[in-house]
């Protein structure tokens, strides 16, 4: 495995040195949620402080395996996943923290029903890549990191990476029959 | 559309179904529009070349004043305008599972009610379905939620065996959500 796969395996919300606090998630139609959130600096503590607070309203979220900085109200380019409890992941580096992240490469277009907590209900059928690699800035060090990564965890990210940039999947659906009202409550 | 607007007066379903050309959802929705009228859930799309659409629309004028805003659409006989009042209905809350039933072959009669009779018969619902007939070839893709005590292996047994004694091919597929 590469130097990053490991760098990023070995992460967790411990560097940080903060203790996440639990927030509320919003829901759509909140403004926040369509708007190209700003990038920031990976290293200023209230960028620590919120890579913490995703993380840690992650973990209190039933089956979620992401959560970008919209969804708790702000409009930043920080995000967190761990797919690694998913049985449709393949390739995952359990839970890391992205600033600024982007697609660099992408390949093979795959199309899977996606649900948000955001959208709580409805579901769309959306195609994404399902080979990337993904950059971003590790909050705390900044330092940039490029992950190679694909399936479930790939799907995940640029979920995430839509999120930070005012997307959601509603944004992407494959067509005007492709959503769906939700028919069973989490 | 508004929280508000769900319990904002009178549902009507309407449905415009005719000869398609350009500019009838604009002129529809612009003549419920000057009701006050707020367009809820829409199902559109075209049936053979027909347009077929349904709406329900909360507000506060009547079945008839919707009635006679609509008329102008219908007056050339091109197309066909029905409205209706009805009750507010309650989510359905269910717990069970989503499924996507594929079914497509050679057309004959009966395919569809062979394997939506099979779905019944374990009390699975229907809550999405299209129907395409191509050339000669036949295809149903039907949205189906199951109650939490349905036996699925017995549903697609049920539905392969409906399939193969119509000369057709059948697939049920999981139609759950990832959720991110």
């Amino acid at each position: 495995m590469s130097a990053t796969h490991d760098r990023l395996a070995a992460w967790t919300e411990d560097e940080l040195g903060v203790t996440g606090r639990v927030l509320d998630v919003v829901r759509a139609p909140a403004p926040v949620l369509s708007t190209d959130g700003g990038r920031v600096d990976p290293t200023a503590p209230e960028v620590v402080q919120l890579a913490a607070d995703l993380v840690a309203t992650m973990r209190v979220s039933p089956g979620c395996v992401g959560l970008a900085a919209p969804q708790v109200g702000v409009g930043a380019k920080v995000f967190c996943v761990d797919v690694s409890e998913h049985p449709k992941a393949r390739t995952h580096h359990g839970t890391f923290v992205f600033c600024n992240a982007e697609v660099v490469e992408s390949s093979r277009n795959e199309k899977a029903r996606e649900g948000c907590m955001s959208v709580p209900d409805l579901t769309g059928d959306v195609k994404r890549a399902s080979r990337v690699l993904v950059r971003g800035q590790l909050p705390g060090t900044g330092e940039e990191v490029e992950v190679r990564t694909d399936a479930f965890e790939a799907r995940c990210l640029q979920h995430e990476i839509d999120h930070c940039d005012g997307l959601l999947f509603l944004d992407r659906v494959a067509g005007a029959h492709a959503v769906y009202a939700r028919q069973t409550y989490l | 559309m508004t929280d508000a607007g769900t319990d904002a007066g009178t549902l009507h379903a309407i449905t415009v179904l005719g000869h398609d050309r350009p500019g009838i959802i604009a002129e529809t929705t612009a003549r419920l529009a000057d009701l006050g009228l707020n367009i809820e859930d829409t199902s559109m799309t075209l049936l053979r070349g027909h347009f077929a659409m349904t709406l329900i629309c909360a507000g506060t004028a009547t079945d008839a004043e919707v009635e006679a805003a609509l008329a102008p659409l219908a007056a050339d006989g091109s197309l066909t305008v029905t409205v209706r009042e009805v009750p507010h209905e309650e989510p359905a809350h269910a717990s069970g599972s989503q499924w996507l039933l594929s079914v497509h072959g050679g057309d004959r009669p009966g395919i569809l009610s062979g394997v939506a009779a099979e779905v019944a018969r374990v009390g699975g619902n229907i809550t999405d379905l299209t129907t395409r007939l191509a050339g000669d070839l036949y295809l149903v893709v039907a949205e189906v939620a199951l109650p939490a005590d349905a036996d699925v292996a017995a549903l697609e047994a049920a539905v392969r065996a409906t399939a193969e004694r119509l000369g057709v091919g059948a697939t049920l597929r999981p139609a759950e959500a990832d959720e991110l």
